[in-house]
């Protein structure tokens, strides 16, 4: 019975006997074919290098393995982001160390460079001649000169122009800057700071919940609410409140000139001040161009009706011209997010301790470089994949939704 | 272990897998193909390795280079100087991008045995020191509690730096630079307030790269050993062999009283049993080595003794004006002892 339904659908779809030719002809077969073929070879070429690097290793005795991770490092570092780190502790804790530098200046730089590429971009699309012009300078002098340059510059610029340490700048009481970067007091460490961190944590989550009641209330009464001033005053109020609990500790940790340098307080290296200069400006430029191009890619048919029903410029661009541009300006600027994280790999050339630079002086010390070239590669897969993941699902968020 | 090898293995097709191709036993055979000696030197450092504007290098590391090539190739000249910076230098031999690595470097115990190389000798007995401006006030190590120090990825310097501060219960805070120059114009434009590597690239970059020598001081104290020597890669033998005796012979000239002067007629006047051996004129050292018996007579003929290299580079007739000190013959009470050419 199956044999005959068999037959019959032979029968009416394809002749009952295929040639191997034939066989081998089918476009289906063949792509599947290819590919075996194609990862037969990139599996043996695999092999071969690594059999034959795993044979080099071996004849010159060059150490290999990740057991170095836990041995003393006995370099020390020159900053350090959240963790404490000391000559006698491990590889490991070093490369978190370089780890954690890295994504400081990368987290602080997106924010910084996002914030000033939207400024420029909007900017050189401005009505009034002269902000148009200096942002187009912006960006052509930005996308121009390699990085490189520019970290050399700012990194110059600091040592150069600003005084030695004894001859420090008083910017305010208690802030000073110099050579060697900016030291400023900060209150000294009390039980009461990580709760008024959750009190500002706390006070975000309301203002979300806010924000969304607002939408509702706007919707069903056509008013909008004042967005700013409630969530400001949730913002700053609780951690106040919180502190005010606390009894008020106002002791502040107030640099103090050394022999050498400023101790106490907290300061910011010229390496890193350098760097994250650097990083940002260039990166602008960039982003500063994807967002004019996000903006002029909106029909300018939506402008004009938008000025129609009286919207004014900003409420035009707010309402109107950003929401829609947004969906083109977030692909390419992931993308320059993901710049930014590599390039700030550049930091060994100006001395800012990052992951490449603990990752190389380690490679340096142990000599086992494949691992550590692979723990940096991994670190920076980890991040960039980090980024795209956050900026895909936001691009989905702020997606065209369909009604 | 075996997975983590693995692991480590799989990475590798970046850079390694590549460098494979070097097989035991044929430095020599490449050498003599090529008609050169590739060396790896410093980048610039003076007295040690430095090229002028015309592209001659000269220098102590950069001699022995010569030396080399005089006595497998036959001429001084015929050497490919890779300038190479304290972090590349090792990956660079390893790698077969060069012969020798001639710049300044410390024989330590990891580097000899966990970096596939061998160290064929010292040619240099160096230590560790500290450069300050002149006018910061301070005379000794003891007084840099707390300050900043411009230092060098990648070398012994960064970690005897921390050992020190650690011994003597003091703080700092390190600025690390990758390049040489980097952390020089920081140190100079005042980012820091202390310099610190070999006391003989102390002396190099006072008396050459600093704007003006008397505004700088080196303080007295010595924090490390510093054994600078030329390495080879290992697993081959017989270049690990020449590299290693070329530089004794270099001394023992110096010791048997030839120079690049009189060892024309040392060589043909000599009873000396120890000169007409190192000189090729009896036994068969050259032979033993893989050479010809005239090697070392055309090393030292080039490019002088040791002492002749030393005076000329780093010596009394050069700016850094070092005196002999432990790099003196044994006979003086210094170190350089070679062991008996026989
Ligand atoms: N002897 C030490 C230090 C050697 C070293 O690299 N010194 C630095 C500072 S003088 C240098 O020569 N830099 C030149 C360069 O990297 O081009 C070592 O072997 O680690």
């Amino acid at each position: 019975m199956a044999e005959q339904v068999a037959r019959k659908a032979g029968d009416s779809a394809a002749p009952p006997r295929r040639e191997a030719g034939a066989f081998l002809r089918d476009p289906r077969v063949r792509a599947v074919l290819y590919q075996i073929l194609v990862l037969g070879g990139v599996i043996l070429l695999v092999a071969y290098l690594v059999s034959n690097t795993m044979d080099n290793l071996e004849e010159r005795s060059i150490r290999t393995g990740f057991g170095f991770l836990s041995n003393e490092a006995g370099f020390y570092i020159g900053e350090t982001t959240f963790v404490a780190y000391e000559a006698s502790d491990s590889y490991g804790q070093a490369f978190v160390v370089g780890l954690l530098n890295t994504l400081r200046v990368a987290l602080l730089g997106i924010v910084l460079s996002t914030i000033i590429g939207a400024i420029v971009g909007i900017a050189r699309l401005s009505s009034n001649w002269l902000i148009a012009k200096l942002a187009s300078v912006y960006v052509e002098v930005m996308r121009n000169i390699p990085l490189l340059l520019q970290l050399f510059f700012w990194y110059g610029a600091i040592s150069f122009l600003l005084p030695s340490v004894r001859d420090a700048i008083t910017v305010i009481p208690g802030v000073f800057l110099s050579k060697s970067g900016l030291q400023y007091a900060v209150p000294v460490s009390h039980p009461i700071h990580p709760w008024m961190g959750l009190a500002f944590l706390a006070a975000i989550a309301a203002c979300v919940v806010y924000y969304k009641w607002a939408k509702r209330h706007q919707a069903e009464t056509g008013r909008e609410p004042n967005l700013l001033l409630p969530s400001l005053g949730m913002l700053i109020g609780l951690p106040a409140l919180v502190w005010l609990a606390g009894g008020a500790p106002t002791q502040m940790d107030v640099p103090e000139l050394a022999t050498f340098r400023y101790v106490g307080g907290t300061s910011v290296t010229p390496e890193f001040l350098a760097l994250l200069l650097g990083l940002t400006f260039y990166t602008a430029g960039f982003i500063a161009e994807i967002v004019r191009s996000g903006i002029v890619a909106v029909a300018w048919g939506q402008t004009e009706a938008a000025s129609a029903i009286g919207l004014s410029r900003t409420l035009v661009l707010r309402l109107v011209l950003l929401p829609q541009a947004l969906r083109i300006i977030v692909p390419p600027t992931t993308s320059q997010y993901l710049n930014l994280t590599k390039n700030s790999s550049l930091a060994v050339a100006i001395g800012y301790p990052d992951l490449v630079s603990v990752g190389n002086t380690t490679l340096n010390q142990t000599g086992q470089a494949i691992e550590c070239i692979s723990i940096m590669m991994a670190c920076y897969l980890t991040i960039s994949l980090s980024i795209s993941f956050f900026m895909n699902w936001y691009n989905k968020h702020i997606a065209l939704v369909e009604r | 272990m075996r997975r983590t090898k693995w692991f480590a293995a799989a990475t590798v097709a970046a850079f390694v897998g590549a460098a494979g191709v070097a097989q035991a036993g044929d430095t020599f055979d490449s050498v003599m193909e090529r008609g050169t000696v590739r060396c790896g030197v410093n980048t610039g450092l003076a007295g040690f390795s430095i090229a002028d504007d015309q592209g001659n290098w000269t220098g102590l590391d950069v001699d022995y280079c010569r030396a080399v090539a005089a006595a497998v190739v036959g001429d001084s000249d015929k050497v490919e100087f890779v300038p190479l910076s304290a972090q590349q230098r090792f990956t660079a031999l390893q790698s077969g991008e060069v012969d020798v690595l001639s710049r300044n470097t410390t024989w330590t115990l990891t580097r000899d045995v966990s970096l596939g190389i061998h160290f064929a000798g010292i040619n240099f007995y160096d230590g560790q020191g500290f450069m300050v401006p002149a006018d910061l006030g301070v005379d000794s190590a003891k007084q840099l509690d707390g300050a900043e120090v411009c230092v060098q990825t990648g070398t012994t310097t960064e970690l005897n730096l921390a050992d020190y501060f650690r011994a003597q219960n003091m703080s700092f805070k390190p600025v690390v630079f990758e390049g040489f120059e980097e952390s020089l114009s920081a140190f100079f434009a005042g980012r820091c307030q202390v310099y610190t590597t070999d006391k003989s690239g102390l002396a190099a970059i006072k008396s050459v790269d600093a704007p003006n020598p008397d505004d700088y001081k080196i303080l007295p104290e010595t924090i490390s050993k510093e054994p600078l020597g030329p390495s080879v890669r290992r697993g081959d033998d017989a270049w690990f062999a020449i590299a290693k005796w070329v530089l004794i012979a270099l001394v023992q000239a110096e010791e048997s009283g030839i120079t690049s002067d009189n060892i024309d007629d040392m060589k043909a006047n000599s009873d000396n049993p120890m000169v007409k051996r190192v000189l090729g004129a009896s036994g068969d050292m050259g032979e033993k080595l893989g050479l010809d018996p005239e090697w070392a007579y055309r090393a030292i003929k080039q490019m002088g003794n040791y002492g002749e290299m030393y005076d000329r580079n780093v010596g009394m007739e050069s700016p850094l004006g070092l005196d002999r000190g432990l790099n003196a013959q044994w006979t003086d009470g210094g170190l350089m002892y070679a062991p008996p050419i026989r």
